[in-house]
């Protein structure tokens, strides 16, 4: 079981990142995409918590950095990603002590998410000397957060739902 | 004592692990380690970390390829609805004659003063001796990663390899990074991190072409010229510089036109924007210079025009 776990979740990071990169630019804003792997990480640290996602955000991190046509250092999306599922699994317990995970929190949740994933990988950028502007960053930062929302309702359901599946004792209800 | 520590830990137990008052912070400074490790080794020179990223792409490469051969006919739809089959094909016809002209003209200058250098000729004779690789866009690195790189369907099969200069019917695009068997990474002229040497062509100076990171129709390099003396016209065309053995961009291919000059008094430089012809929002068919007689998985553009 932990096993086929781990390959489902790998598979999901695995069809993010394909989306992500081959799909959605067709739809991109100034180049400009939805993050797909953040979202699934967002998914699995609101179902499995901190531990998990924080693992999980270190694979998909990974597999951004390093698969075509990814350039830059690698690790730095590694980094974020590792960020945004212990930050995202401390708002899934947080909710679950007072009970309930509404929508808003789950969109809400996704949002500063993504603000704080694009965030750390273009401060780890302006850190390693990456010429970056500060207005291109704050429009970049914005427009994928504003992204991330759009999508939060066509993905983050079925990917909770898959991660609840994977693990129905720990689910929330 | 004892008694008192094993009904903690049983407590605990009973709560789940994910219930507990600290996530285990342990686990977040090891992954944390573990990016910081990766991120070291891959700033060193000869980069430990490319096998890894030769591997990821061998296995993604593919994929991408499929997903985005998969969707080419829904991201062509748009297109029925504008006109019939045969009024496409016309459109697209004339589209690329009208393009070839268009850079006919765009480096007719650069064109005239270089029949009036020996040196020229001999980079003209050389330069007939290339091929292209016909190639399609599958994969555009996200503005998140705030760098502009693309994945090509054409690799080391395909008689890729690094540093070789990726162009479409407009101009310059990029040039390639790193291949796998089935796919090849290109970064765009646009990056931030692009440097290539461009020529005015009607002045023959040259200088280096910077690239701003911007994609999109504002995207615009900055040409930075060698002798602080010259300045660029507006609408003076810009073409590559070329270096030695072709590589990493071959001689004269048109980059883009002048639209602003500036000069300040801290720089020593002229400074000059420059517009790319290329659209690069919407790349899709590009072509990858090869020498001639490259062997290949696919049929090859000559420099004559026919398919080898």
């Amino acid at each position: 079981m932990t096993a086929l776990r781990a390959l489902v979740a790998a598979a999901a990071v695995g069809v993010a990142l394909i989306l992500q990169v081959s799909f959605f630019p067709h739809l991109s804003w100034d180049g400009i995409v939805p993050n797909v792997c953040l979202l699934v990480v967002v998914g699995a640290a609101l179902v499995r918590g901190p531990e998990f996602a924080a693992v999980l955000g270190f694979i998909a991190g990974l597999a951004l950095d390093l698969a075509p046509p990814a350039d830059h250092l690698a690790g730095r999306w590694a980094l974020a990603l590792v960020v945004v599922g212990y930050v995202a699994g401390r708002v899934r317990r947080d909710a679950r002590s007072s009970g309930t995970l509404t929508a808003g929190t789950v969109v809400a949740t996704v949002a500063a998410s993504s603000f704080v994933g694009t965030s750390v990988f273009a401060l780890s950028g302006l850190v390693l000397g990456d010429p970056i502007a500060i207005p291109e960053l704050l429009e970049v930062v914005l427009v994928g957060v504003l992204w991330d929302v759009v999508l939060t309702p066509l993905v983050l359901p079925p990917v909770m739902a898959m991660f609840r599946q994977l693990e129905p004792d720990r689910s929330l209800t | 004592m004892r008694l008192d520590g094993f009904e903690r830990r049983r407590e605990r137990r009973w709560r789940g692990s994910d219930d507990q008052q600290r996530p285990s912070r342990g686990l977040l400074v090891a992954l944390v380690l573990a990016c910081l490790t990766v991120m070291s080794l891959d700033s060193l020179g000869s980069s430990p970390i490319d096998p890894a990223r030769r591997a990821v792409g061998e296995v993604f490469g593919p994929v991408e390829v499929g997903t985005a051969t998969a969707i080419r006919p829904f991201t062509a739809v748009p297109d029925w609805f504008r006109t019939r089959d045969s009024m496409q094909q016309d459109l697209l016809d004339l589209q690329a004659e009208n393009s070839d002209l268009r850079s006919q003209v765009a480096t007719q200058d650069y064109d005239r003063n270089r029949l009036e250098e020996y040196d020229g000729l001999t980079a003209a004779a050389q330069s007939l001796g290339y091929s292209l690789v016909p190639a399609r866009v599958v994969g555009l690195g996200p503005s998140q990663s705030f760098s502009r790189t693309v994945t090509i369907d054409a690799g080391s099969e395909a008689g890729v390899h690094p540093d070789l200069t990726v162009v479409n019917n407009d101009g310059l695009v990029g040039r390639v990074l790193r291949v796998t068997r089935t796919t090849a990474t290109v970064l765009l002229i646009v990056d931030a991190d692009s440097v290539v040497g461009g020529r005015v062509g009607r002045s023959m100076e040259v200088g280096f072409l910077h690239g701003r990171g911007v994609l999109g129709g504002d995207g615009r390099l900055d040409l930075e010229l060698v002798d602080d003396t010259a300045v660029p016209a507006k609408n003076d065309t810009v073409v590559t510089w070329g270096s030695e053995a072709g590589g990493p961009y071959v001689a004269g291919v048109p980059v883009g036109r002048v639209t602003t000059v500036y000069s300040s008094l801290r720089e020593t430089a002229q400074r000059a924007v420059i517009d790319p012809f290329v659209d690069f929002g919407a790349l899709d068919l590009v072509g990858v210079v090869v020498p001639t007689g490259t062997t290949s998985d696919r049929a090859v553009i000559g420099a004559d025009g026919d398919l080898q």
